[in-house]
């Protein structure tokens, strides 16, 4: 009964420091996003509120709670409350397969350092990212604006063209691993990380994660200068901040899978776990960051193109390629 | 515990089914069938098919049902009117008890409920549910894999000719 | 076995909590002042013309389609490649009629033209 107990304290402390620090890294990615960037076109970023600007992410919750959440009078009223919620919240879950270190041992109870370790976490986070496209879609068709519906149809179509070449790349992954569990995954690339073993997987995941995020250059459906704002053009106060904190957890979780899959996940020489985990997620979301920097937007039918024309057949092909060198290294 | 979940599930299941029927607005009813899906996943789950789960949500829930918004956001189906009561409506309602009077008897004399073959809830779980389908799919189920993947080539074909009118 | 999953469901409940909380605060500590204007669906602060519900390409509809036939092959490939080490080359064949099955239904769309967005 007491070990229960203890078990229960532990998993909703785990539970409680994940979600606080997925919080708080999604809030400084933002302020990092926009201090890099200012850097990237020689201006300063925010710099006025705190010390560099440290407390801006406190100063825009506040600014985002105290604005007028108004409801468009043309809207679908239930689908426009529920698509920014949609977008938070599978964001969220995504998290719960995702290893970030070692077992830990506390008061004689080992402890996982991930939600739950399903043995098919590759398909969990597969599943919640096809879910993901509602957010978009629905917040898009619900706002029942021009700019919001080209926004969602176009954000639509996108989600799901780079869903299958994201998929298609996992595969090999799943080959080189025999399993499906995220932390067989990175406990298989103790030899090599899987970014040495089979490089054209990660290309075609590491693109289709750019855009899935729906990131530069690949952000179409929100493209400022042409949509406005995309499907999230009527949304404002919190509503508007959901979709925007669900984006950038989002963008967290996509760089921890990159992690996972291909660059060993914890794994690493003489710091501790965690700490290497934590290390590579952070150097993926500066290299996001950095992509949006320096690349232009592409154009749609570009996008199309490039996702259906080439990443696709290239999974596919990548798919069979590494088949036969597995079979062809064991005899 | 579980089947106090089981009752939950069900409940809710049932009922965003009932709505599917019962909205006026079509992407409302298109919504409740995701969560009649989402519910059938968490079904999965609890039957130790967690394969099963999966692919209800990237398929179904994430991939067909995306292409029915995508249609009634496309042919912009507005909200029908009250739907009035017509002979059909009654028929529907004799056939679905019929059925489910015939489910009833097949589920009470066992002949669906019992498990055939060696596989038992132990195995599944030493062995993964995955790999037991894949086992059973690409040895003993070998040529309805491979007719599969015609059926989707046809699919591809009457996908294309379908939408494209000058071919 | 179920309670395994406890946890995710624990995550479910602060997940939405999260996202139905903030959307609360929000409402209560915003100002509200709406106005016909306001409430409007912006269009560049020019008056409306026409009506959002439009009808769009089919192209997009292609997609879709498309996207759930090949969404399905990958989901055969899943548990092939879970399988692979065991089935070995007699698997890897099977996958390689598989797969050139439908890269023929791939040639195909493209031939046609299915992919292209003029």
């Amino acid at each position: 009964m007491i070990d229960g107990l203890i078990m229960i304290v532990l998993i909703l402390i785990k539970l409680g420091v994940i979600f606080a620090v997925i919080m708080t890294m999604a809030a400084y990615l933002v302020l990092a996003e926009r201090k890099i960037l200012a850097r990237m076109q020689l201006r300063h970023g925010p710099n006025r509120v705190g010390p560099f600007g440290m407390m801006q992410p406190l100063a825009d919750v506040i600014k985002l709670l105290t604005k007028e959440d108004f409801l468009p009078d043309r809207a679908d009223k239930w689908l426009f409350l529920l698509a920014p919620g949609m977008a938070a919240v599978t964001a969220i879950l995504t998290f719960a397969v995702v290893p970030f270190g070692p077992p830990l041992q506390v008061f004689g109870h080992e402890l996982p350092l991930v939600v739950i370790d399903l043995n098919v976490g590759v398909l969990y986070f597969l599943g919640l990212s096809s879910l993901a496209v509602y957010g978009v879609a629905l917040g898009g068709w619900a706002s029942n604006s021009k700019y919001s519906l080209l926004g969602g149809i176009r954000g639509l179509a996108q989600l799901i063209s780079y869903e299958l070449s994201m998929g298609l790349a996992l595969v090999p992954v799943v080959m080189l691993a025999r399993s499906f569990s995220l932390t067989d995954i990175v406990l298989a690339q103790q030899a090599a990380p899987f970014i040495l073993v089979n490089p054209l997987a990660f290309l075609i995941f590491l693109v289709s994660v750019v855009a899935e995020s729906k990131r530069t250059p690949f952000d179409m459906p929100e493209a400022e200068n042409e949509l406005v704002g995309g499907f999230h053009t009527e949304y404002s106060g919190m509503r508007f901040g959901l979709f925007f904190v669900g984006e950038y957890i989002n963008l967290v979780i996509l760089s921890s899978m990159v992690t996972v899959f291909f660059l060993g996940g914890w794994l690493g020489p003489l710091l501790p776990g965690v700490i290497w985990f934590g290390v590579k997620v952070l150097a993926l979301c500066f290299f996001f960051i950095w992509v949006r920097g320096s690349l232009p937007r592409l154009r749609y039918d570009q996008l199309m193109h490039f996702g259906w024309k080439i990443l696709l057949p290239l999974a596919l092909l990548n798919v069979l390629l590494t088949g036969a060198v597995l079979l062809w290294s064991r005899t | 515990m579980e089947a106090m979940l089981f009752y939950l599930v069900a409940l809710v299941s049932v009922i965003s089914a009932f709505f599917v029927t019962k909205c006026r607005n079509p992407i409302n009813s298109a919504l409740c069938l995701v969560t009649t899906f989402l519910c059938l996943a968490v079904f999965y789950v609890m039957l130790q098919a967690p394969f099963m789960a999966a692919i209800q949500i990237m398929v179904y829930a994430g991939a067909i049902m995306v292409l029915i918004i995508f249609v009634i956001m496309l042919l912009n189906i507005g909200s029908v009117g009250k739907s009035r009561y017509t002979h059909g409506v009654a028929g529907a309602i004799v056939l679905s008890f019929l059925s489910f009077i015939v489910a009833a008897k097949f589920i009470a004399g066992g002949t669906v409920s019992k498990a055939v073959g060696d596989i038992s809830a132990e195995v599944v779980q030493s062995y993964g549910h995955t790999e037991l389908i894949g086992k059973a799919m690409f040895t003993e189920f070998l040529l309805p894999f491979e007719i599969a993947s015609i059926l989707l080539l046809v699919a591809i074909v009457g996908a294309v000719i379908l939408s494209k009118r000058k071919v | 076995m179920l309670e395994n999953y406890l946890p995710v469901l624990v995550l479910i409940g602060i997940a939405v909590a999260f996202a139905v909380g903030s959307v609360v605060m929000s409402g209560l500590i915003g100002m509200k002042k709406p106005s016909a204007v306001k409430l409007a669906p912006y269009e560049c602060g020019m008056p409306l013309v026409g009506s959002a519900r439009e009808r769009f390409s089919v192209k997009f509809y292609i997609i879709a389609m498309l996207f759930i036939l090949f969404d399905i092959e990958a989901v055969f490939l899943y548990p092939w490649a879970v399988m692979f080490k065991r089935l070995g080359m007699f698997g890897f064949v099977e996958m390689g009629v598989f797969i050139a099955i439908l890269l023929v239904g791939f040639i195909y769309v493209w031939k046609k033209g299915a992919l292209e967005w003029e």
